[in-house]
């Protein structure tokens, strides 16, 4: 048993040693900036379910590499450290926590995972900590109000969901609509984007939603259930694997639905490829990016710009994956927002011109959509435009639209 | 299944540099003690968040090793009573505003109620089939949880988000160090209890079963009570781990469970010792460091190894199993066996009651 | 009821893989009385080297042969390297062991060849004439494929004196010791097999599910199902439930509970079955002896 004096002891020293844990008074500068580097933390899913992901980190590291090659942002490295958490909230926490207290990172940067972000949004909204272009497209990260350390990137899913409803009341009223999610906020809110977006008709126009596991080997059977149900229209709101599947299950048994293929696994090359380019027809999807894939950007100077760096900086990678154009882009952003802050790298100024993006462009965004952030917008993309598969390559249509 | 078993009822009085083995067990019993006490003041609140994680994952190993190490019942599935532990805290104190601390007792009795009535249906599986069934559990857990008529109490997919608490009474703690210590009043008395518990005649009936199942039936064990007694305490120490767990991490959500979760506790039983008290302890310090030297390991290897810290930590997996194949615990036994060997007669007095 | 034929003919489908996982569960139990948790990732690792030779220009079927024949090689080299020192660990050391096995093929898997989705070339054409409107040509091959893997390694331990040593070293190492079996070379030659099988389902899945790391995930999971529920002590019992579980699967997802609950009933209705009949509907029961 420890001693009564001996515990009264220790417990003085816990309260000398308290004042010293409390995070420091900001000075100038955040922590983590120094004259010659600025420490930045991200956790990414590098291994489990959503480990196809762990590309978009490789991207930016990559990038941040090329920014530091070329002498940094005024003289100062961008030293991105990169951690895996498995897509597991706890070990989320644990992961950031560490960035923040032992690493001293000046912000945290395109950590990845609505559940993780969710996990670790509060801790670092209460410690001040920017959590800046979140990688995830849930809506909730445009909420300057109640959240103002963390901000958005992508357009998030339910904007999308907006989209499709308001092609469907166009051009086609009656439509029965089938839907096929993943069982998690990321393929709900695409539920809950389109039926918004439909509005009263919602209820009459949605026949059947089936929903799947990550850990299910396949979605056939749930394919199967939505065309028996009589559904002339599908909304499939799957992660790429499942996505190829369905689109593959679909055409062999001869469901041919109008069918709305969600942003997340448009790639030609690793989604609609393996699924077979004939069976993919007429898939309709909404982007913001110039598919990496399409021939038809082969002379466009952005384009051409992405190859570059690849060619460079990720030699082996495999150019068919759009989460390489998607890290590149979530870096450049990044790269402007430190630029913006110029000597002033305090945790407030890098927020503050987080939230003052003036219509950015990006090499490998569709030409016509920017980035804009103010403090009252904490959704840098909120543009897209409609496509359809041709079988070779996706054709755009119509204006670019925003939700 | 042969497992070395720690006999609490003996007192050893095997010498040492002087001293029995029993006295070490105990300086080494206050060394630990002493450690824990001192360690939130001088680490930093990062590394005090992963002792109190440490400390959480030990009560739910603790559970786990009745079950397993001393009763001999396998389960993958433990994940599931630490996500049960978990979302009754936070869905009482996000949807009734009961304070966090009143939960934890409670999140235990459900996770009791549940485990002894799982423990029912499991009495007539064995070995794989109830291998089966609980890794069935940890799977279906996070699934039910996400289900939409139980959305509006779980928070569906989206989980529920908890206040961190601060230290109550005024006292000159952080909400790091106060939660360390809350986790540490608790694991404190359940590693008593679990100690006392299997020095009991409960605690040698559990071992009978593993042992010999039908030879302690003949004895008068009622077999049937006692392992489903046993799968409910084993279920109510991971719930009251859970519980602490949420309100530690401050999140509950579907994905805070998957299966790896109880893979990663049976990993931590067999790694720290089965059937040892200690081996929770050890078994803890493995479950939460290791995934992590094996991340800083890979980071050496350069941007390319990014997706090998796994590869890593199965290698430093297979070669602890390797040199310690019955867990930290059982190696030291061997050790402390070897060096008592050298120096004198083997003598094991059984302790009177 | 076109409805319902489809939903039974994808679940036998995905039933055909299970039960193949299911039949390299069988042999490698029937070896050594284990369930090999990381026989999925190997499964998995071993398609993704078929891939790789495919890759280079080797035909369909070479390549096939040549990665059984690696599987073997390999499925025996991790039992003498990394299995046999754990013979007389606790059972559950071992089970650390294909802990430690799964990740570390799942991490290689995922650090060599990425974990972008890889298709995976099918010897069963797209339009033969096996093909119908319920079943894709590769489909129905995939389950010939299965049943003939069931009728090999039936006749393997029934007739083959090899097959029968086998069976022996398992149930009585010491008997088969003193007759002259190489115990110890039987078991190394179960993970071979096992290693082969394991491969063969791969294979199969794959064109299916698409290759990358994570694929075996799920189908060990109902493999693992599948065999306990037919009886994991007989491969006729194992590729029966197999198919069982992928039928049931898609019946209460298709009909009964709805999709998100899917693995939840097909899980209870197999634990059900398992208490009411605990060593499987077509295993023998266990004898215990006093």
């Amino acid at each position: 048993m420890i001693s009564r004096r001996r515990f009264l002891a220790t417990t003085t020293a816990s309260t000398a040693l308290l004042a010293a844990r409390v995070f420091p008074a900001f000075a100038a500068n955040a922590p983590g900036v120094t004259d010659k580097e600025i420490k930045i933390g991200q956790t990414m899913p590098y291994s489990g379910p959503a480990s196809s992901y762990g590309a978009i980190g490789k991207a930016e590291l990559a990038y941040f590499k090329k920014i530091n090659d070329e002498g940094g942002i005024s003289g100062r490295m961008l030293n991105l450290l990169s951690l895996d958490d498995g897509y597991s909230p706890p070990k989320t926490v644990e992961q950031i926590r560490r960035l923040v207290e032992q690493d001293q990172v000046a912000f945290i940067f395109q950590s990845l995972g609505t559940p993780s972000n969710s996990a670790i949004q509060k801790y670092l909204n209460d410690h001040k900590v920017p959590q800046l272009f979140v990688a995830t497209g849930a809506t909730k990260w445009n909420d300057p109000k109640n959240f103002p350390w963390t901000i958005g990137w992508q357009p998030n899913y339910q904007t999308e969901g907006h989209i499709y409803a308001k092609y469907l009341l166009t051009n086609k009223p009656d439509a029965k609509v089938g839907i096929l999610y993943q069982n998690d906020d990321y393929g709900k809110d695409y539920v809950k984007g389109l039926k918004d977006g439909l509005g009263d008709k919602a209820a009459g126009m949605v026949v059947k939603e089936e929903s799947y596991e990550t850990s299910d080997p396949t979605v056939d059977s749930q394919i199967v259930s939505l065309q028996a149900s009589g559904a002339d229209t599908f909304l499939n709101a799957t992660t790429p694997k499942f996505a190829a599947q369905a689109i593959r299950k679909a055409f062999d048994i001869g469901w041919k639905p109008l069918h709305f293929l969600n942003n997340v696994s448009i790639s030609v090359g690793t989604v609609l490829k393996p699924a077979g380019l004939e069976k993919s027809v007429g898939v309709i999807t909404a982007d913001y990016r110039k598919d990496s894939s399409d021939p038809r950007w082969d002379n466009d100077a952005g384009k051409k710009q992405w190859l570059a760096f690849m060619q460079k900086y990720m030699p082996d990678a495999d150019l068919g994956d759009n989460d390489y154009p998607y890290g590149m882009m979530a870096a450049m952003t990044m790269v402007q927002v430190l630029k913006q802050a110029g000597n002033d790298l305090s945790r407030e100024n890098i927020m503050k011109e987080a939230a003052n993006l003036k219509d950015l462009e990006l090499p490998m965004l569709l030409p016509g959509i920017k980035l804009n952030t103010s403090p009252d917008n904490f959704a840098p993309i909120k543009q897209m435009q409609l496509q359809r598969f041709n079988g070779k390559s996706w054709e755009l249509f119509g204006d670019v639209l925003s939700g | 299944m042969t497992v070395l078993s720690e006999t609490p009822a003996m007192a050893d009085t095997r010498q040492v540099a002087g001293l029995s083995l029993s006295t070490w067990h105990r300086i080494g019993l206050v060394a630990a003690l002493a450690f824990a006490l001192v360690v939130p003041f001088w680490a930093s609140s990062y590394h005090t968040f992963q002792f109190t994680l440490v400390t959480v994952y030990a009560i739910a190993l603790m559970g786990l090793n009745l079950l397993t190490g001393y009763n001999g019942q396998i389960s993958l599935g433990h994940g599931a009573f630490y996500a049960i532990g978990a979302y009754v805290t936070a869905v009482l104190v996000h949807k009734t505003g009961v304070p966090y601390w009143a939960t934890v007792p409670v999140a235990g009795f459900v996770c009791l109620g549940v485990g002894f009535l799982f423990g029912f249906p499991a009495l007539r599986l064995e070995g794989l089939y109830l291998a089966l069934a609980t890794f069935a559990l940890a799977l279906v857990t996070p699934q039910i949880l996400k289900f939409k008529t139980f959305a509006s109490w779980t928070g569906g997919v989206q989980g529920i988000l908890m206040d961190k608490p601060d230290a109550p009474w005024g006292l000159p703690l952080d909400s790091d160090q106060w939660l360390y210590f809350l986790c540490l009043a608790v694991a404190l008395p359940l590693f008593w209890a679990a100690r006392n518990m299997v020095a009991s005649r409960t605690g040698r009936a559990m071992v009978s079963i593993r042992d010999h199942p039908i030879a302690a039936a003949t004895m008068g064990v009622d077999t049937a009570l006692v392992k489903s007694l046993t799968f409910g305490v084993s279920a109510f120490y991971t719930g009251i781990a859970g519980s602490l767990g949420g309100i530690v991490v401050g999140f509950v959500a579907p994905d805070s469970f998957s299966i790896l979760l109880s893979l990663s506790f049976l990993v931590g039983i067999v790694v720290g010792g089965l059937a040892s008290i200690w081996g929770a302890l050890f078994g803890a310090l493995f479950v939460v460091f290791v995934p992590n030297y094996a991340d800083q390991i890979s980071d050496l290897l350069g941007e390319r190894a990014k997706a090998l810290p796994w590869a890593i930590y199965g290698l430093l997996l297979i070669a602890v199993m390797y040199l310690m194949p019955t867990g930290v615990v059982g190696m030291l036994r061997t050790v402390a066996a070897r060096v008592v060997g050298v120096r004198g007669p083997r003598t094991l007095v059984a302790k009177t009651e | 009821m076109t409805a319902f034929l489809h939903q039974v003919f994808s679940g036998l489908a995905s039933g055909g893989i299970y039960a193949s996982v299911a039949l390299a569960l069988v042999l490698i139990y029937q070896a050594t009385h284990l369930v090999n948790f990381a026989q999925g990732e190997m499964a998995m690792f071993a398609t993704y080297v078929a891939w790789a030779l495919v890759q280079a220009g080797l035909p369909y079927w070479p390549a096939f042969l040549l990665t059984l024949a690696i599987s073997f090689a390999g499925g025996v080299a991790i039992e003498r390297i990394v299995i046999r020192p754990f013979d007389k660990a606790p059972v559950l050391a071992s089970v650390c062991v294909f802990i430690g096995l799964l990740s570390i093929f799942n991490s290689l898997a995922g650090f060599i060849f990425t974990y972008t989705i890889k298709t995976f070339p099918s010897p069963f054409g797209e339009q033969a004439w096996y093909g119908t409107r319920f079943l894709s040509p590769h489909e129905t091959g995939e389950i010939v494929v299965t049943l003939a893997l069931l009728v090999l390694v039936y006749a393997f331990f029934r007739f083959t004196p090899l097959g029968l040593a086998m069976r022996a070293a398992a149930q009585n190492p010491a008997s088969s010791r003193l007759v002259g079996i190489r115990v110890g070379w039987m078991l190394a030659l179960g993970w071979g097999l096992a290693a082969a099988a394991g491969a063969v389902a791969g294979m199969m899945a794959a064109p299916i599910v698409y290759l990358e790391p994570n694929m075996m995930g799920g189908i060990l999971l109902y493999g693992f199902a599948g065999a306990l529920l037919g009886g994991i002590d007989n491969p006729w019992g194992a590729v029966l439930g197999g198919f069982m579980v992928g039928v049931l699967e898609n019946l209460a997802g298709g009909y009964v509970v709805g999709a998100d609950l899917k693995l939840t009933a097909a899980l209870v209705i197999i634990v059900g079955v398992l208490v009411i009949r605990p060593s499987g509907l077509f295993g023998r029961p266990i004898a215990q002896r006093v």
